[in-house]
């Protein structure tokens, strides 16, 4: 009989984000999304180009060209025209490539806020855990919308920048509560204990010890963050109190031609086609970080 | 069901039809790994009234073969071979055959009592789930049977306890609920895993003596699984050990502990430390302690008082009144059951627990004066090496980074002069150097403990403070480690408070021995005069409970356990029946 006991650890080294890495390819879900997430941030940048960089696409979304038939989908027009002629394919793109710009902002401003308070918080403790984690039960009572729309209201002055930030300032609430968790629990380890009678400083303790060992929570979290951003945004444009015009998301466009919706459905169906799209693919990336960070957990659904 | 006849087989020798029975049996695991070849072809059995001990270290396959016999093996794993409960064969069971299996004929003892018992349901709830289920008892005749089985197992006032919860049991009693449940259903054969690893001595001690009277009066089979030889002499009529996944050797337990034919049951046995025989083994330990007196002790304890915050409740004393001090180049050990306080001294000597009352002065310093520069600086001073090496490890550092952690903390040096210093110390725990960037979790738990060694003395403390630094690990890793720890500290000549409840540990390394009873010293003193001739009658308990590897041995210091607990007034535990 052969041996196979010899334990694979022996064989080839791995380390913890090597194994992450591997288990992550192996799950299908997730690599196909992230290659249909890829394409599509290609396409819509590359397409129309971005700011004065020209793309390969040979018309912009601002001009009317001449309309073919009622304006739909067509060789020379392949996502249709709108009422007044523009290319749709270029304005989709157009819409695309600002939402995916506020959503990834939305998602490294929100995390960035959400793992520092959550880490202090949960670190120190004391009176700096209660108002940290007060100020997030206050933001976290006020209701997202309501909130995220007037203070949108206020910024949109900056443009999408400005809602990015806003939105960035309104999403980070539930990773603070997440990290904070972590950081409690992991702050009792043992090799935290041993760091700590070393003599090592608070700040190296929980940037370099606490917070690498919570690295899945936060990763998990943050591309959650990203397709609940793109959807927030969306809902706000809709309801105009997100993005303004001359500026475009895919949000405004569906509150543009919502009108059109039973004489021209494609102005409907193309941009939203692509939040779910956007939504999807993020929503399954997550899936796979979160399989791949923790084996054992199944994949369920939060 | 066939029914065993009670009154024959009273002895161990016993030519009854085997309760439990493996043949052939093979288990491999398929991994993401590939696969894993747990068990190779065993065979055993275990007749009614006869207790098999099952040996190896852990990953030997032991609790795999013993979770066939339940039939509770998890879904990668395949299984061939048959195992035998009764006159029912598992693998051919379907769900409802298992279930009306497990409990009637066969059930289960594990090793930590606080997870094995629901922390939500009451002790009575837990123990008439398995009477209902199984159609023997219901309601309010369950409750009655549930308080007869505490009764049997030497819970007092068993009305009382069926209404509490798990958490306000201590350790022992838990694990007798643990046993009263496994009982319930009349098994014919109990798989205990590990029944008193997490256990303290004593109550191991009453633990054993519980199971014993068990396989007598209900002459019930035991396959008892452990790591522990004392164990197996005081309980094992036959002992098979287990090395990664064969049975390498059967036997009576007179024949395998006192005349063993396989190498690595003789490498086993040498391994466990002898408690007594410490005066032989002193030489290895015997670091020159210098005179107390002359030079400024490394830890010194002035009635030290530490108490715990508790919500709503008055603040619990975990340390009361302790004085005591380590000497440079002196390892002091510190023995006590759990909950005696031991680990908490450890801690506040590290600085990481404030003191209520009393001084704490490490290396002539009081960490309560300390700014926090200076506290940085004497903590350079001291090392640490705690209990499980898995925890104690940050996961995501590869060793090398681990072990230089210290030195980046305290800004020592230079990338390559950390870099040697790593090998360097890769070297003295007896390590390869190609595990500089390996992580901890591809190295054994001997490794990390050695890997967990060298960090605490990259920055050459005067004082080290060791947690348990051996009871995670199998009794032969724990053997290297506790020599390589000797030769370091003689090397090294740092002071050492070394925190155990294992005598035998403590008797191998230690020049002084303070014992700690709920937060008190009991005694103190040379290791010699504490553990040769103890004054104190808790000191005698300790000792007399620890087991030795030795059947002959091991059953005449039970007898005198008995004596003693008789003089001190205490009784024997052993099953009621009828009572």
């Amino acid at each position: 009989m052969t041996d196979l006991q010899t334990p694979p650890a022996q064989e080839k080294s791995y380390s913890q984000g090597q194994l992450v890495r591997m288990r992550f390819f192996r799950h299908r879900g997730a690599i196909v999304a992230m290659v249909v997430l890829a394409v599509i941030v290609l396409v819509a940048f590359t397409s129309i180009g971005i700011g004065p960089i020209p793309g390969w696409w040979d018309k912009v979304p601002e001009a009317p060209y001449e309309k073919i038939g009622t304006g739909a989908p067509t060789w020379e027009h392949p996502f249709g025209q709108d009422t007044i002629g523009k290319d749709y394919f270029a304005l989709v793109m157009l819409g695309t490539q600002k939402s995916l710009i506020i959503a990834f902002g939305v998602g490294v401003i929100s995390t960035l806020i959400g793992t520092v308070v959550g880490a202090v918080a949960g670190y120190f403790r004391g009176w700096l855990e209660s108002l940290l984690m007060r100020l997030t039960d206050l933001l976290l009572v006020i209701p997202l919308l309501v909130l995220a729309a007037v203070l949108g209201k206020m910024a949109s002055a900056w443009g999408i920048w400005g809602l990015t930030i806003v939105l960035g300032i309104v999403l980070w609430t539930s990773l603070a509560r997440l990290v904070r968790g972590e950081m409690l629990s992991l702050r009792e380890r043992d090799f935290v204990v041993a760091a700590t009678a070393v003599g090592t400083g608070s700040g190296r303790i929980i940037f370099k010890h606490i917070l690498p060992n919570a690295i899945g929570t936060i990763i998990v979290s943050a591309t959650l963050t990203i397709s609940s951003a793109i959807l927030l945004e969306t809902s706000l444009s809709y309801l105009g109190y997100g993005v303004q015009a001359p500026d475009t998301s895919l949000g405004l466009l569906i509150s543009d031609y919502q009108t059109a919706f039973t004489t021209r459905p494609w102005l409907f169906w193309w941009p939203g086609l692509m939040i779910l799209a956007i939504a999807l693919t993020v929503n399954f990336i997550g899936d796979g970080l979160r399989d791949a960070f923790d084996p054992r957990q199944n994949r369920t659904k939060a | 069901m066939t029914t065993l006849d009670i009154t024959s087989s009273s002895d161990a020798t016993s030519t009854g039809a085997a309760v439990l029975s493996f043949t052939d049996l093979e288990v491999t695991f398929g991994t993401e790994f590939g696969d894993v070849h747990a068990v190779k072809g065993v065979s055993l059995e275990v007749r009614p009234g006869e207790v098999v001990a099952l040996v190896g270290e852990s990953g030997s396959g032991k609790s795999v073969t013993s979770t066939t016999a339940l039939g509770l093996l998890p879904a990668n794993a395949r299984v061939s071979g048959t195992v035998r409960v009764g006159d029912k064969v598992v693998g051919e069971l379907d769900q409802a055959g298992l279930r009306t299996m497990r409990g009637n004929d066969i059930a289960m003892v594990f090793q930590e009592p606080m997870t094995a018992l629901n922390p939500v349901l009451t002790i009575g709830d837990q123990l008439t789930e398995a009477l209902q289920l199984h159609g023997i008892a219901y309601g309010k005749q369950a409750m009655a049977r549930a308080a007869d089985l505490l009764r049997m197992v030497g819970i007092p006032e068993p009305e009382r306890r069926l209404k509490q919860y798990p958490h306000e049991l201590s350790g022992g009693q838990r694990q007798r609920v643990v046993i009263a449940m496994a009982i319930s259903c009349d098994p014919k054969v109990i798989v205990a895993d590990e029944p008193t690893t997490a256990l303290d001595v004593t109550v191991q001690a009453d633990i054993l003596d519980l199971l014993r009277s068990l396989k007598d009066k209900l002459d019930t089979g035991i396959l008892l699984i452990t790591h522990n030889m004392g164990v197996v002499a005081d309980m094992a009529d036959r002992v098979a050990v287990m090395l990664r996944g064969d049975l390498v050797e059967t036997g009576t337990a007179e024949q395998v502990l006192t005349n063993p034919q396989h190498e690595y049951t003789k490498k086993l046995l040498g391994a466990v430390p002898h408690l007594g025989e410490g005066v032989g083994q002193a030489e290895v330990a015997a670091g020159q302690a210098s005179e107390p007196g002359r030079v400024k002790p490394a830890l010194a304890l002035d009635n030290l008082v530490i108490e715990y915050h508790r919500l709503g409740k008055p603040a619990f004393r975990a340390v009361d009144d302790v004085s005591f001090t380590v000497g440079p180049g002196e390892i002091v050990g510190l023995v006590g059951e759990s909950g005696s306080g031991k680990s908490t001294i450890g801690k506040c000597a590290l600085g990481l627990i404030p003191a209520v009352s009393g001084g704490v002065r490490i290396l002539g310093e009081d960490y309560a004066a300390l700014g926090k520069k200076q506290l940085k600086a004497l903590r350079r001073r001291i090392g640490v090496v705690f209990q499980d090496p898995a925890a104690s490890i940050n996961p995501r550092f590869p060793v090398g980074e681990a072990i230089a952690e210290p030195l980046a903390v305290h800004q020592v040096g230079d990338a390559a002069s950390r870099h040697d210093r790593v090998l360097e110390l890769l070297d003295a725990v007896e390590l390869p150097r190609s595990f500089y960037n390996r992580y901890p979790h591809e190295l054994s738990g001997g490794q990390r403990q050695r890997v967990s060694i060298a960090r605490a003395l990259t920055l050459e403390p005067e004082l080290l403070v060791a947690d348990e630094p051996t009871s995670a690990l199998d009794v032969s890793v724990q053997a290297s480690v506790l020599e390589l720890f000797t030769s370091l500290q003689q090397r090294f000549g740092f002071a050492c408070l070394f925190v155990s409840h294992d005598l035998a540990v403590i008797d191998l390394l230690a020049h002084k021995v303070v014992v700690l009873q709920d937060g008190r010293i009991v005694e103190q003193g040379d290791r010699d005069t504490v553990l040769r001739n103890p004054r104190e009658d808790y000191t005698k308990r300790l000792l007399a409970a620890a087991p030795v590897p030795d059947p002959a041995e091991q059953r005449q210091r039970r007898e005198d356990r008995h004596r003693l607990l008789a003089e001190l007034g205490d009784e024997v535990v052993e099953l009621r029946v009828g009572g």
